[in-house]
């Protein structure tokens, strides 16, 4: 069994065109990682050149943010559903 | 070159929204839809939203995930894509920052609006190169 991450539609072309993904993985993290191992490209967009997650994705599990749960170590079981969504930030230099 | 249009009145809401701001970022969310190909987007709808920062608003913005959550879903509940996002830079040119770059997706528009002394001064939009070293300028188009 696994969990079905949703790539939402910017990334989907770093993903082979697909909008859901499923991936083995115990949690949030395992999840990420297996996800950014089979689509390489994505890798970049998701994590810095120092392999940390980008603090502006945020990912949600069955509706809550894993940032207000146990962060990259947030536990996940078959049949949950993962949804990848940016923080949007920016401003002026 | 990509392109993204939106209806006179979205243009003049938008540069509204940045303006009432002043001299803090205003920000928002851009629902369309995008061609095949994702060279192409038409707006179809606006969210106008909150800064979400506590601090340093004059230089920052954020806006929550739970907000872009629901604007994804409103998003789709109405056959629609979020397409972009737009914010302003008060007292500064129109070009996307580096802490802008490190914050940014290719494949969506970043429209920029440019507040000086409490005036709109232009308005430009970008999207992030796929090496993410760079934006690029993109075709912003008006439609009446």
């Amino acid at each position: 069994m696994s969990v079905t991450i949703h790539i939402p539609t910017p990334l989907r072309s770093y993903a082979g065109g697909q909008a859901e993904v499923a991936v083995d993985a115990a949690t949030v993290g395992d999840a990420l990682r297996a996800l950014a191992g089979q689509y390489p490209s994505l890798t970049r967009h998701l994590y810095t050149d120092a392999g940390v997650l980008r603090s502006f994705v945020n990912v949600f599990v069955n509706d809550t943010n894993a940032r207000e749960l146990a962060g990259e170590a947030t536990a996940v079981a078959p049949g949950d559903s993962l949804m990848i969504i940016p923080a949007i930030a920016g401003g002026r230099p | 070159m990509t392109r993204i249009a939106l209806a006179a009145d979205q243009l003049a809401s938008l540069t509204r929204h940045a303006r009432l701001a002043y001299p803090e970022e205003g920000c928002g969310i851009l629902l369309g839809r995008a061609t095949a190909e994702a060279a192409a987007a038409v707006v179809e709808e606006l969210v106008l939203a909150d800064n979400e920062r506590a601090d340093s608003r004059h230089n920052r913005y954020v806006i929550a995930p739970q907000t872009v959550l629901a604007a994804h879903r409103k998003a789709r509940e109405g056959g629609l894509d979020v397409v972009g996002y737009f914010h302003s830079h008060p007292d500064c040119p129109a070009v996307p920052s580096d802490f802008d770059r490190e914050h940014a997706w290719p494949g969506l528009s970043y429209v920029i609006v440019s507040v000086c002394a409490g005036d709109v001064a232009e308005v430009r939009s970008w999207r992030l190169a796929d090496d993410r070293e760079r934006f690029h300028e993109e075709t912003l188009e008006t439609l009446r």
